[in-house]
């Protein structure tokens, strides 16, 4: 599924709404989705998941084109964890589907 | 504090002019959406922020870490998220404040 193809299903289910405003809103809740995290705050979605940020220590890397050594700094990367109603919900229709997109 | 669904919906409200009613439920299907998609199998690609891949495990030993007793991990279907090309570098430039 694509970010279009939730726009679509979306406003399926939303006959009241025009179309343009489903895609405004799908647009708007991905923006203060990344916003959140670039600054620091936590997103937690009952039943879905948490999206949070796990630092990665500095550590001195390589450039793997002249060998020379580089220290990089320490950095954030994003980091979601599977809320229990949608880890049931995926394991239990495992059987059932296969993966797929 | 952590954002919930309630703060998405405000900003709907406030930005798109939706009303609360309007807000919240589209809040609810988008989340209850994604998730629909990714029980039928179907991984989830939001282009400017990430994917939400599928990844079935086989079962492997496992060990309970209190009791030290060996027990099995069941086979599972898991989800995993792949955050994109912009949601990364936009993290990454966050400093953070130590914690």
């Amino acid at each position: 599924m694509t970010k279009s193809e939730l726009i679509e299903a979306l406003a399926r289910q939303q006959p009241h709404l025009a179309i343009k405003d489903v895609e405004l809103a799908v647009k708007c809740i991905i923006e203060k989705m990344n916003h959140a995290l670039s600054t620091g705050d936590r997103i937690e979605i009952r039943g879905f998941g948490s999206f949070s940020l796990h630092m990665r220590p500095p550590r001195m890397g390589r450039n793997p084109k002249t060998g020379e050594s580089v220290a990089l700094a320490k950095k954030y990367v994003p980091h979601f964890k599977p809320g229990k109603e949608l880890r049931d919900r995926v394991d239990s229709s495992a059987d059932k589907y296969e993966i797929t997109g | 504090m952590a954002l919930t669904k309630a703060d998405f919906a405000e900003k709907l409200f406030e930005e798109l002019g939706l009303n609360k009613r309007e807000a919240k439920d589209i809040v609810e299907l988008f989340f209850e959406e994604i998730k629909t998609a990714l029980e039928r199998g179907e991984q989830v690609k939001l282009s400017g922020f990430g994917k939400f891949e599928l990844r079935d495990k086989n079962s492997r030993p496992g060990r309970n870490p209190k009791t030290g007793e060996e027990i099995p991990i069941t086979a599972r279907r898991v989800v995993t998220f792949r955050s994109g090309q912009k949601l990364k570098a936009r993290v990454e430039a966050y400093a953070g404040t130590e914690s």
